[in-house]
């Protein structure tokens, strides 16, 4: 891996949720979070250029991906919804944080096997709902940052991994790493999460009836 | 099951460096944490072996979730400790009674033995309110390298009819212990304490 990157430790959160005083659910709902805190080699002063980091996390995002998947023990086609944040310490700027939309959210789709392009998954456009998720990763991966001190909370947004406008599965998780990010940290963070909110009933799209295919709806 | 369950949490944090220096191999902490109902809030009652009974099974379930979430066998656990948090309809008493009488047993099977008493704290608190759970050596109370806490907290729990149980289970001391004390090689593991 790039000298860039330095991971000084790893953060796993699992949960399973059975019911939120409502009915209980026959499959618990499963929400994960993985969160690298890394040095932030941009940390302590202004560097035009910081887009090198940006490249160098690719590696890094695909395998926080893949860790994240196994801790939650689900193959990659039980992921429905994403999301990814940063926490960026004292000691960096905004921007940073900034250099893990693209690495962020290239890990996810690439776990869930997003392919690229569009074209390849209008198979759902025919008389034939499809199920699971035959688009695969084809919405942007939601994401929000910040600056903060250690064991800043950061609510990371998630959304559904093939529609947007999903509304069963717009939720968030809160992560923290108690004792990071110090000021020469970055927290680099991705969320998944294997269904709609346990007691999801507010309408909108329902992710059985996401029938265009371009990542919204 | 006894306990009326709302969620379960499981966390790992894996130190690979600390204070400039690499850890190696990385130290390793789990945490489980359940989310559950209290059967005595908002009321006062004698006897509280209900209690007594879920932290039983709360015992072995969140060992085994710490033991399972580290990837090791039983007997690879080095230090243990546990915690509650009761919601604003309960007493600290309903903290004592999951963690006191019974928990510890199970929670000895999942780390296979466990001569050393389970370090613990509780306290009464509310949504998000984070408990420092105590860790020492599951054999020798005394392995100063072992001496730890690690962070528990639930966002949005626990309600105030709520409580939240804790376990951690580690597979390491402290990143760089350096200030001496008894060692784990010279564990007797005969009296808990040394």
């Amino acid at each position: 891996m790039s000298d860039l990157i330095e991971q000084r430790r790893v953060f796993t959160h699992v949960e399973e949720i059975h019911h939120e005083f409502g009915p209980t659910a026959t499959v618990p709902l499963l929400r994960g979070a993985i969160a690298a805190v890394l040095r932030n080699p941009y940390a302590g002063g202004y560097h035009a250029d910081v887009l090198p980091m940006m490249e160098a996390l690719n590696p890094l995002g695909v395998a926080l991906a893949k860790t994240l998947c196994d801790a939650m023990g689900v193959p990659p086609e039980r992921i429905q919804s994403y999301g990814k944040g940063a926490i960026v310490g004292a000691g960096g700027e905004l921007e940073h944080g900034a250099l893990w939309h693209v690495p962020g959210g290239y890990a996810m789709r690439e776990l869930l096997g997003w392919k690229g392009e569009r074209a390849s998954y209008t198979q759902g456009g025919g008389g034939d709902k499809p199920s699971g998720q035959p688009g695969n990763a084809l919405a942007i991966v939601s994401s929000t940052k910040k600056v903060g001190p250690p064991g800043a909370a950061l609510d990371v947004p998630m959304t559904h991994i093939n529609a947007s406008y999903v509304r069963s599965h717009f939720d968030a998780m809160e992560v923290r790493v108690p004792g990071a990010p110090k000021a020469d940290e970055l927290i680099v963070i991705l969320v998944m999460g294997t269904g709609a909110r346990v007691h999801a009933r507010v309408g909108g799209l329902k992710a059985e009836d996401i029938s265009q295919w371009n990542g919204l709806r | 099951m006894k306990a009326k369950i709302r969620k379960i949490i499981v966390q790992v944090d894996e130190i690979h460096q600390d204070g400039g220096k690499a850890v190696h191999p990385p130290t390793r902490r789990a945490l489980a944490m359940a989310v559950i109902d209290n059967p005595y809030a908002g009321r006062f009652c004698e006897n509280l072996d209900e209690l007594i009974d879920i932290g039983e099974e709360l015992g072995g379930l969140l060992g085994e979730r710490c033991v399972q979430a580290l990837g090791i066998a039983p007997a690879q656990a080095h230090s243990y400790g546990k915690a509650a948090v009761v919601g604003e309809g309960g007493e600290l008493e309903h903290a004592a009674a999951i963690l006191h009488p019974k928990l510890g047993a199970p929670l000895r099977v999942a780390v296979s033995q466990g001569a050393a008493l389970v370090p613990s704290a509780k306290k009464q608190g509310t949504l998000g309110t984070a408990v420092d759970v105590p860790l020492g050596h599951k054999d020798a109370a005394f392995v100063r390298s072992h001496f730890d806490a690690m962070e528990a907290r639930v966002a949005d729990a626990p309600r105030a009819n709520e409580i939240v149980v804790a376990v951690v289970v580690t597979d390491s001391g402290r990143p760089h212990p350096r200030v001496g004390g008894l060692q784990v090689h010279e564990i007797v593991g005969k009296d808990g304490l040394r």
